[in-house]
């Protein structure tokens, strides 16, 4: 059996030591890893998916990611998660501390976390998690990749995942923010967490239903939820598990997310996007797909 | 008005204690009232604070470590044997079981024949410092306040002599809080009870001035006993305005703040331990010289707490401190010796006008409850203690013995060989089985069908919004135990795991990084190229002890020492330990560990870490532990032990580094 073929068969230790190889810099292993993503690329488990979950700081992702996860694993759904935090620029080190929000029975192990610092990649997400979110979707029903929540995470979330969940709090100016930076273009879900806010959170609703109906997508999903209270947990998964990627239909144009794909340093796993999603991933430099630029931590 | 011959009465002299056994305790207690001390002081085991039984997992290793184990109504009754509750002054430190270990004192006098309008004595009950600081929380903020709330408006009704609440500003101080810090939050915790109570319906609006009247404080004195002196006044005189303006309590004995005191623990030192005696006597002028702001109740550590448990004759020493104090010393027969104090009073102002600021900070945070739950709070606090430690390193902040004044002549209160062992006391290692064996016991002989009967109407009242208290009563009568009654709140209201603070503490700055952090990174940096990718740390914090102060500045140094650090918070068991090393890929785990309960909890970890494959993780433990034991850590196959005598964080790091290159370089 090849480190692969235990991934498959769902052996946590061959799922922990995946992730390592991937996350790995050493040259000795960039090989092994790029064979082993290739393999494990080419198949997932069935009818698995990995979903983005992103949206600004401060908006509830962790806690709406724990929801998810309880959400599924009520569902009966074995879950895998890679969630990025961002690192200091001055030290390098990094606090990862996302798991702490997501709780589960004693001796669960339907669920598998893996914390990754974004690094150098300064707003994006982990160099290894694309790699990660892949090595994942081999062992586990669904992946939630969580993004730091910054900068071009939000797009690059987009190029891994079967859908996105983009999270916005009501009344607080994302809605506009998030038009700006062509996030309307994102195969997935709008959410509108925080609910229990009640009145606010409505009329966030019905604001962002007229803004992507301007913006001729007002086949997009909306859902309000409260990562709180657990409300509307299950209908976002169900409208996660619905979404499909490259859905055809209009598209606004969005300059500034195009401008930021081309600008992006290197992609660990794209191969499979560009089967994929074609259309996105012509945007990309190809000839960094399969060369990441090595640099000491 | 005091004079030379009719001297003040001295405060409440307390002794905190309490270990191994209710029967144990029971002799300690009658010990030390025999030895002049005058109400008592109830330290509970971590899993009686928490709602555990003895024989629950998370219970492992800390049954009777830190306090004594109170399992069911029997334990309570043995605990008071020959002490008549009707005429005892007792304070208990217990807080998210507040309401059942209160239920139990009532039940075990209601045994006695004592009637319960005479019942004296304080519950500590004040969740907020948990979250904050010393993490014995059990349910989310908002369904705590609720037990709090039904804690004072059952005394109001039926135990009019009771302090319900204890405010406490001395754990922030403790997690590293300044003066603006630990008065701001506790005020401001205070008047969200307040508010709480008298938003209730079963509190009679008439009541409200008395209900106030009876919230009491209990805070910490560290060594700048001036600064202490004076922070004390402003509380006093801030309460008493607060009072006034905000709830209209016309009655100034209403208004008065009353507090109790132990000084500071955080400030104790391992190195030459002796001179703790004079920090503590001299922390203790702060509470004690200003007759405006003196102390209701002073309980005094001993000199040897930074090493471990105090033996009975350490405790005895502290307290004679407190009956010189009181009885050979003038103090007690002089007027305010403070009031009209130009220096004073310009310090009480400056004090007085940074805790408005910071009490405006917190109502624009949403309040303490929404301040707490988002972590705003704890930032601060972690922010702070980060600072401190930071000036102790750079020499900034004097500890003589620690960073100054090193030397010392051989230590004829060591013992001979320097070690610790002999000089703390050693609980009975058969503590915990003894108690489950009286708890397998109790069960057994106990109505099963009252005991059902009883689960049900708590989890109604629990449910309805109705108060726990009466319920709660008659559990402990049925012969409920102390896990039952936790079972039913979780199940009712849900677990909680508080958030770290961690996220807000900015990168110590190169320029003014504290010395040695640069040999640090260098030496991550090593063993980061040795292993492939930047080394990953979990800091794991298991059992039940919830001081989390030393586990968040290992995280912090360790991140800026530029480690990526995995930490989730206190309370874990071994096995969810384990189960993060697996999923997070970590290079290290290090435990903190500062309940005594090393030795059980260092052999779990390393089982839990072995049977999800993990055995060649190196694991690291520090925490409050012993000299002596750390051969039998080493055995175990600990890589590393670090003491309280590791004050140098970045030397730390910098060992935890090369554990990890080592084993890289083994790989």
């Amino acid at each position: 059996m090849t480190l692969a073929d235990d991934v498959r068969a769902g052996s946590r230790r061959a799922v922990r030591e995946a992730l390592n190889l991937v996350e790995s810099e050493r040259a000795a292993d960039l090989a092994a890893a790029a064979e082993l993503v290739d393999a494990l690329a080419g198949s997932p488990r069935e009818g698995a998916r990995i979903v983005g979950l992103t949206g600004p700081p401060g908006v509830g992702k962790s806690t709406l990611a724990g929801a998810l996860v309880r959400a599924w694993r009520g569902d009966g759904l074995t879950v895998g998660v890679v969630a990025v935090d961002p690192s200091s620029r001055r030290s390098g080190g990094a606090f990862l501390g996302d798991r702490a929000r997501i709780d589960r029975p004693p001796g669960d192990d339907g669920v598998f976390v893996r914390s990754m610092a974004a690094r150098d990649r300064l707003g994006g997400l982990a160099p290894g998690a694309f790699a990660g979110a892949l090595v994942l979707r081999a062992a586990y029903d669904r992946v939630l990749v969580e993004t730091v929540g910054v900068g071009q995470s939000e797009t690059d979330v987009a190029t891994v995942a079967d859908a996105t969940a983009v999270v916005v709090q009501p009344a607080s100016g994302d809605v506009l923010q998030f038009i700006k930076a062509g996030l309307m273009e994102l195969d997935g879900v709008l959410v509108v967490n925080k609910a229990d806010l009640g009145a606010i959170a409505r009329r966030s609703l019905r604001d962002l239903r007229v803004a992507l109906g301007l913006l001729g997508r007002p086949e997009v999903p909306l859902v309000l939820a409260s990562a709180h209270t657990g409300d509307g947990v299950d209908a976002l998964a169900r409208a996660l598990d619905a979404a499909r990627p490259g859905r055809p239909g209009p598209r606004a144009p969005a300059p500034r997310a195009a401008r930021r794909a081309r600008g992006r340093p290197r992609d660990r796993a794209p191969r499979h996007a560009r089967h994929r999603r074609p259309r996105r991933a012509r945007r990309r430099p190809r000839a960094r797909h399969r060369a990441p630029r090595r640099r000491r931590p | 008005m005091t004079s030379r011959d009719k001297p003040d009465r001295p405060w409440l002299i307390r002794t905190y204690s309490g270990h191994s056994s209710a029967a144990a305790s029971n002799a300690l207690y009658r010990e030390n009232l025999a030895r002049g001390q005058t109400g008592l002081s109830v330290a509970f085991d971590l899993p009686t604070q928490t709602g555990y039984d003895a024989d629950a997992p998370e219970a492992l290793g800390e049954v009777g470590k830190v306090g004594v184990p109170i399992g069911a109504l029997p334990d309570m009754e043995t605990l008071f044997d020959g002490i008549p509750l009707s005429r005892m002054n007792t304070s208990m430190t217990i807080n998210a079981t507040a309401p059942w270990l209160l239920a139990l004192y009532v039940a075990a006098a209601e045994r006695q024949g004592a009637d319960r309008r005479d019942l004296l004595g304080t519950t500590q009950n004040d969740l907020v410092k948990e979250f904050l600081s010393r993490g014995t929380y059990m349910l989310p903020p908002e369904a705590s306040l609720r037990l709090q709330t039904d804690v004072i408006a059952f005394t109001v009704r039926e135990l009019p002599k009771w302090n319900p609440v204890n405010v406490c500003s001395y754990h922030l101080q403790e997690a590293g809080a300044t003066p603006v810090l630990e008065v701001s939050y506790a005020l401001a915790n205070a008047l969200t009870l307040l508010d709480a109570v008298r938003a209730r319906e079963d509190v009679d609006a008439a009541l409200f001035p008395e209900v106030a009247g009876r919230i009491s404080f209990f805070v910490n004195a560290g060594i700048r006993f001036v600064t202490e002196m004076v922070k004390l006044r402003v509380m006093g005189d801030l309460w008493d305005e607060l009072l006034q303006d905000r709830y209209g309590v016309a009655d100034p004995r209403l208004r008065r703040f009353r507090y109790g005191v132990q000084v500071n623990s955080l400030g104790l030192t391992e190195q030459q331990p002796e001179n703790n005696v004079y920090r503590i006597a001299l922390e203790m002028l702060g509470v004690v010289l200003s007759k405006r702001a003196r102390a209701r109740a002073v309980q005094l550590p001993a000199w040897n707490e930074a090493l471990g448990l105090p033996r009975p004759w350490d405790q005895q020493w502290s307290l004679r401190l407190q009956q010189i104090m009181a009885f050979e010393t003038d103090l007690l027969e002089h007027d305010d010796l403070f009031d009209g104090s130009s220096a004073v009073t310009a310090l009480e102002e400056e004090l007085a006008a940074d805790v408005r600021r910071e009490m405006a900070w917190i109502e624009a945070e949403g309040g303490v409850i929404a301040a707490v739950a988002s972590g705003a709070m704890k930032e601060r606090l972690v922010v702070a203690n980060a600072e401190r430690l930071a000036r102790i390193e750079r020499g900034e902040q004097k500890v003589v013995g620690v960073n100054c004044f090193e030397e010392s002549a051989p230590s004829p209160l060591a013992g001979g060989d320097g070690g610790g062992a002999d000089q703390i006391l050693v609980v009975d290692a058969g503590a915990g089985a003894e108690q489950i064996a009286r708890l397998e016991a109790h069960r057994v002989q106990r109505n099963k069908n009252d005991v059902a009967a009883a689960l049900q109407a708590l989890r109604d009242a629990a449910k309805s919004g109705a108060s726990v208290m009466e319920p709660s009563i008659r559990a402990a009568h049925a012969g409920v135990t102390t896990g039952e009654w936790g079972a039913v709140m979780r199940e009712v209201f849900g677990e909680y795991r508080a958030p770290t603070g961690l996220g807000a503490v900015v990168t110590t700055p190169d320029g003014s990084a504290p010395g040695g952090l640069e040999a640090a990174r260098a030496a991550v940096r090593r063993a980061s190229d040795a292993l492939g990718r930047r080394l990953k740390l979990l800091v794991g914090k298991p059992g039940l002890d919830g001081h989390s102060n030393g586990a968040e500045q290992i995280a912090v140094r360790a991140r800026d020492a530029g480690m990526e650090v995995v930490y989730e918070g206190i309370r874990l068991t071994p096995a969810q330990i384990a189960l993060a090393a697996e999923e997070e890929g970590v290079h290290v785990v290090g435990l903190s560990i500062l309940s005594g309960s090393h030795l059980e909890l260092v052999p779990a970890v390393l089982a839990a870490l072995r049977a999800r494959d993990l055995a060649d993780v190196p694991l690291v433990v520090g925490g409050i532990i012993p000299e002596a034991d750390r051969p039998a850590l080493l055995a175990l196959g600990v890589a590393r032990v670090f003491t309280p005598s590791d004050f140098d964080l970045n030397a730390i790091m910098t060992a935890i580094a090369e554990v990890a290159a080592a084993s890289a370089a083994a790989a």
